[in-house]
């Protein structure tokens, strides 16, 4: 029998039929909604008299739209209201499970959908927003879809695809202390660039993923998007099956030991091939940040912006206000965000909250922490991190997407700086003309506290952060 | 859909690399429930300056160029998932994107909405914009059929790739949804095996 990889055993699983000379139709087993992607795909369901297929594979969560303050009052933006209550009547109508504004299981759709057991090793799945990839931490086949697919997986419960070619990065070591999953995914995307994944469905490999927690796993797989890669995946574990076992939606008992057993068939096999391979060493990892107006623009926050006389380049750094060659560290900055489906979930505020323990905010900052669920809200103020972050002057708001696309009101203004846990760093993605530093939550909390950019591995020495 | 078969026009070249969905139509537009007005807002942060005004030096505001061609630096596309970029670009008026690489959902959510993403070489987009930049009346000539792209100016041509069966949906305006449904069938019966 041929060698399989991970992906190969889960997408061969899930094709239903292929045409020839064309695509496959692939079965998707969840599918997750939210409000900004799916009102145009339940119009288009309409005007074509089509019923949804299968909506109890369906769950819906409004997220990118919401605001992170008195969520029990209606919303003030007309068309953002509009928008939620579209996606109400639509999942009402189509009996589609929806955890809206309020709910307590409402949160990022990538954050609340893994907490609730939906996200299981083994399934396919999809969602309206790129940052599907982060379900792959499970061992998931996970990507973002357009509005026109989404239309088809309500149709169908299946889409049409051309299987993309397979990638592997393997990160074997020991990483430094303060070294967190984003600075080693930062880390991969400065190295291979931003499309250097794109076509391809990326495995993360090693002692460094096997050794993460799922929440560091999701950070990784989320970012798989910014190098171009549809998804990226790790494979199931004891830490998968730990994690998901007594999840609300994750099977039970005897079926949970079924399910478990067939998982544990799912990695790569020995000796399978890739269609390309990368391997980097953990110790070479350090805190990273970005200097530029894509992902792909990181570097050692040690480091200075390097050169490069490449018209987009020069653009980017005009755009950010930075010059070739410069350290940034010591930059002043005033806001700081932490949050967004990349880094909202309990462990990264208990490393913010670590660091931050018995320090104070900087004057000049403006500090918000956003949960990536009322889960993860309620977790916060019960583990008593509530009371460090209100004592060091941060705000704590309520659960959302919030400035990491600025689609509600929680926007980094004009020609402001902000270190940001979000995923991307692109011209005005926080509010127009805002500059984005992405960062981990050590090195947004680091910032927070001294107002301006520092190379926390200096700052650390009796603390530790894995 | 709307059909593509051939299309002959003037392009207006747009020569940034990585230009990501966010700069082709920002999310604070995103909060519309249809498909409509997407175009008005596109590229909008680099269309028009802090104050409101047009910001002339960007090409789509250059009268020089015209036409429903974009040619567009290495990586277009990148970034999210929106379709609302499709949208946008097609409300604007393009019907062919030009560039030496395209991220994946983007050429994706183009290919549905009849909108051709023309996959060239570096050698040959840079030839490109160099004759649209020397002379902006210069007509381009994309033939799916073929699978070719011609300067009308220099004469140079090139053949792009394409999925076949895109290739079917665009020339006669099929989608995915349409050949979906009539697998039903087969979908049931997976569905039961592997129950």
């Amino acid at each position: 029998m041929s060698k399989k990889t991970l992906f190969d055993k889960v997408w061969d699983a899930h094709v239903v039929d292929s045409i020839e000379n064309g695509p496959q139709i692939l079965y998707i087993d969840k599918h997750l909604i939210h409000e900004v992607t799916s009102p145009q795909a339940f119009n288009e369901l309409e005007d074509r008299g089509i019923a949804v297929f299968r909506p109890n594979q369906i769950v819906a969560t409004a997220d990118h739209n919401t605001p992170t303050e008195n969520q029990h009052l209606p919303i003030k933006d007309l068309q953002s209201r509009n928008q939620l209550e579209q996606l109400s009547t639509n999942c009402k109508k189509n009996n589609i499970t929806l955890y809206e504004l309020g709910h307590k299981y409402n949160g990022i759709v990538h954050v609340m959908a893994p907490e609730l057991g939906f996200t299981q090793p083994g399934m396919t799945m999809v969602c309206g927003d790129s940052h599907t990839s982060t379900h792959g931490a499970f061992g998931t086949i996970a990507f973002g879809i357009g509005t026109s697919q989404v239309a088809q997986v309500f149709a169908s419960q299946c889409l049409l695809l051309t299987k993309p070619k397979s990638l592997r990065v393997t990160v074997n070591g020991k990483l430094k202390n303060g070294v967190l999953p984003k600075d080693v995914i930062l880390y991969i995307i400065s190295k291979l660039g931003t499309n250097s994944g794109t076509g391809y469905f990326c495995e993360y490999a090693g002692d460094v993923f096997e050794n993460m927690t799922m929440e560091g796993r999701m950070t990784v797989c989320n970012m798989s998007i910014e190098m171009g890669a549809r998804g990226g995946m790790i494979a199931p574990d004891q830490t998968t099956f730990d994690y998901v076992k007594g999840r609300e939606y994750a099977p039970k008992g005897d079926d949970f030991d079924k399910k478990a057993a067939y998982w544990k068939t799912l990695p790569t096999d020995e000796g399978a091939i890739f269609d390309k391979e990368y391997a980097f060493d953990a110790e070479d990892i350090e805190p990273m940040i970005t200097y530029g107006t894509n992902p792909g623009m990181g570097i050692k926050i040690s480091e200075n912006i390097p050169n490069n006389k490449d018209a987009s380049f020069v653009k980017s750094l005009e755009y950010m206000n930075f010059e070739a060659g410069e350290s940034l560290i010591n930059k002043q900055i005033n806001y700081v965000f932490i949050g967004s489906c990349t880094n909202s979930r309990i462990e990264d505020f208990r490393v913010a909250a670590k660091y931050i323990k018995g320090k104070q905010k900087a004057d000049n900052v403006t500090a918000w922490l956003v949960p990536g669920s009322k889960q993860v809200e309620t977790q916060i103020i019960t583990e008593g991190l509530k009371d460090i972050f209100d004592a060091a002057g941060f705000e704590l708001r309520q659960p959302g997407c919030s400035a990491c696309l600025a689609m509600n009101d929680d926007k980094i203004p004009q020609g402001e700086y902000c270190v940001s846990t979000s995923n991307r760093n692109f011209e005005g993605r926080q509010g127009q003309g805002s500059r984005t530093i992405l960062a981990s939550p050590l090195v947004a909390a680091a910032t927070a506290i001294a107002g301006k950019i520092i190379d926390v591995t200096e700052n650390i020495e009796t603390l530790e952060f894995a | 859909m709307e059909k593509f078969t051939t299309l002959t026009s003037r392009a207006i070249p747009l020569d940034i690399a990585n230009v990501d969905t966010d700069q082709i139509i920002p999310a604070r537009f995103l909060k519309a429930t249809d498909k409509k007005g997407f175009g008005d807002n596109v590229f909008r942060d680099w269309r028009y300056n802090k104050d409101g005004s047009e910001n002339s030096k960007f090409s789509l505001n250059n009268t020089d160029y015209s036409g429903s061609i974009l040619v567009a630096g290495d990586n277009f596309g990148c970034g999210s998932s929106r379709e609302h970029a499709a949208w946008a670009l097609v409300g604007y008026g393009f019907k062919v994107i030009v560039s030496s690489f395209f991220a994946d959902i983007f050429k994706g959510n183009a290919l549905n909405n009849g909108l051709l993403p023309v996959q060239v070489s570096k050698a040959y987009l840079k030839h490109l914009i160099s004759e649209v930049n020397a002379d902006p009346n210069v007509k381009i000539k994309v033939n799916l059929h073929e699978q070719q792209i011609s300067i009308s100016s220099s004469k140079r041509f090139e053949n792009f790739n394409i999925d076949p069966y895109k290739k079917t949906c665009m020339i006669n305006g099929y989608d995915d949804i349409d050949y979906l449904l009539s697998k039903k069938k087969t979908i049931e019966a997976f569905e039961n095996a592997v129950d």
